[in-house]
């Protein structure tokens, strides 16, 4: 018998074996589901399979009877767009703060210390602050997510221009680079890549902040509807929305994945 | 024509003394190898003529003027590892130094400009007997493959100075040979001044046009970092000078 590290499955047993939590985690859904509306068919909480469809086709297919508007593409639509902006606006200032701290050591002794205080706030206690200063609007909800993701970010790739072998700063300036050019030439480049990591791994507390903001001050989105329905018990609407807001986190970590290593195929995932 | 004179060089970390009153001249177009014991601080003259530590005492004047304290294109210098940028391909690496002369902003050269560069990227390529691999990354590249490319990266911007940093000390004894041949081929080509630190005393004796030993003269048992190393030898060798 080998050890257990070196058995290894197939292409085909692996494909079946990272489908089968899935199939259990359905299978025992079905199975309790079932169980407690035979016991009470007016059970809220495992609605079946046909009642979660339906209301499915309902929220995306058919028009909204107060408002008109079909309330999950709606719901999506607002709530991509804060996350989406915030994001792109996390990355311009991770990248932008992140190499500078990491090349320039006044910029890294000025506002280094100051980085690591502010990315230890913890964004939602400052949401109230938020929604002081700068209203109910979009705004408090968009800062929120780049309070919360952008100083991971700007530390992360700090950490990562300094990683930089000192061999390669060296060589560019015996090649004649100046800062500017160091900067565009031989980091920047290399830390595209990192960029992209920083996201994904941000994506998470990203959502997080997105739906926090949402439940307690808004009027569409992704959140507020889970939080909205909640009153009512409404599981055949909470349980679609937290899938389809699983599907588009993942869909999004797996178009970066693969925007990494198409766009940056020198350098392999996880090796420096 | 480079003239490199050190004067009266003391080099200190804190209370440890590294190089006590370093003199030394040396003339154009020298090849100049660099042996001695580990920690004797033949690494940190090179580092200091690299421009990356600076002298506690003394001074560094190349043809009269003194040493920029940073680095720059007038000495280039190959490491044993890590100076190669693994984003760029192999003909991109060559094309660098050239592009970042020629444009400052961008840094990138376009046209003709860049059809030159390229020329001459691919004739050094070749010289150096990479033509086969322009389109690969380093890391993709043996290990005597990326010291070749590292050193023509330093040679095509042409520098007044060349430092080599145990160029070939992680390199199979088969290849060191093939390597020598081509650094004393840039060499006489370029008619630059080159020093080289090593650990392999055959290779320093073979290279050089000048030999020069580091090491330390005085020794005090009780206080092993209260005297630094300095030159104790400095031998002229035949050297192949063309």
């Amino acid at each position: 018998m080998r050890r257990l590290i070196n058995l290894e499955p197939g292409r085909a047993g692996a494909l079946l074996l990272s489908a089968m939590p899935f199939i259990i985690l359905v299978a025992a859904y079905l199975f309790y589901s079932h169980a407690r509306l035979a016991e009470n068919p007016g059970d809220k909480l495992l609605p079946a399979p046909a009642t979660i469809a339906a209301t499915v086709h309902r929220f995306a297919f058919e028009e909204d009877e107060r408002s008109g508007e079909y309330l999950l593409w709606d719901d999506t639509r607002a709530s991509l767009q804060r996350l989406l902006i915030a994001l792109a606006v996390s990355a311009l200032i991770g990248i932008t703060l992140g190499v500078a701290i990491g090349v320039l050591p006044y910029l890294r002794a000025t506002l280094a210390p100051f980085v690591a205080a502010v990315s230890l706030i913890p964004p939602l206690a400052i949401l109230p602050i938020l929604f002081i200063a700068v209203g109910l609007g979009e705004l408090a909800k968009i800062t929120l997510i780049i309070i919360g993701v952008a100083p991971v970010i700007v530390r992360d790739l700090a950490m990562r221009t300094g990683e930089l072998p000192g061999e390669q700063i060296i060589k560019a300036q015996t090649l004649g680079a100046s800062t500017w050019q160091l900067v565009v030439r031989v980091v920047l480049p290399q830390l595209w890549p990192r960029l992209v990591d920083a996201l994904r791994l941000t994506l998470g507390s990203a959502w997080l902040f997105l739906i926090a903001a949402e439940a307690i001050a808004s009027t569409e989105g992704l959140g507020y509807r889970i939080f909205l329905v909640r009153r009512y018990l409404a599981m055949d609407v909470i349980l679609p929305y937290v899938a389809w807001i699983t599907l588009l986190a993942f869909t999004m970590d797996w178009s970066l994945r693969l925007l990494r290593a198409k766009a940056f195929a020198w350098a392999k995932a996880g090796t420096s | 024509m480079t003239q490199v004179t050190v004067k009266r060089l003391w080099k200190e970390f804190g209370s440890q003394v590294v190089l006590e009153n370093v003199n030394l001249h040396i003339g154009d177009h020298e090849f100049v190898t660099i042996v001695g014991a580990s920690g004797c601080g033949k690494t940190t003259f090179l580092r200091m003529l690299l421009g990356v530590e600076t002298p506690t005492r003394g001074e560094f004047l190349i043809d009269g003027e003194p040493l920029p304290s940073e680095p720059g294109p007038d000495r280039g210098i190959v490491f044993q590892r890590y100076s190669l940028f693994p984003h760029l391909t192999v003909i991109k690496n060559l094309m660098l130094g050239l592009e970042l002369r020629g444009s400052p902003l961008v840094s990138r050269l376009f046209g003709a400009r860049r059809r030159r560069a390229l020329e001459r990227a691919y004739q050094l390529l070749e010289a150096v007997g990479l033509q086969g691999a322009a389109d690969k990354y380093p890391q993709q590249l043996s290990g005597g493959m990326q010291q070749r490319l590292s050193i023509a990266q330093s040679v095509i911007c042409e520098p007044k100075i060349l430092l080599l940093d145990e160029p070939f000390g992680a390199l199979d004894a088969g290849i060191t040979a093939d390597m020598h041949t081509l650094i004393l081929k840039l060499w006489n080509l370029n008619k630059m001044t080159i020093f080289m630190v090593t650990h392999d005393l055959q290779e320093s004796f073979e290279l050089g046009t000048r030999l020069l030993v580091f090491d330390k003269v005085r020794i005090d048992p009780q206080a092993p970092d209260a005297f630094g190393a300095t030159i104790t030898f400095n031998i002229p060798l035949k050297g192949r000078r063309e």
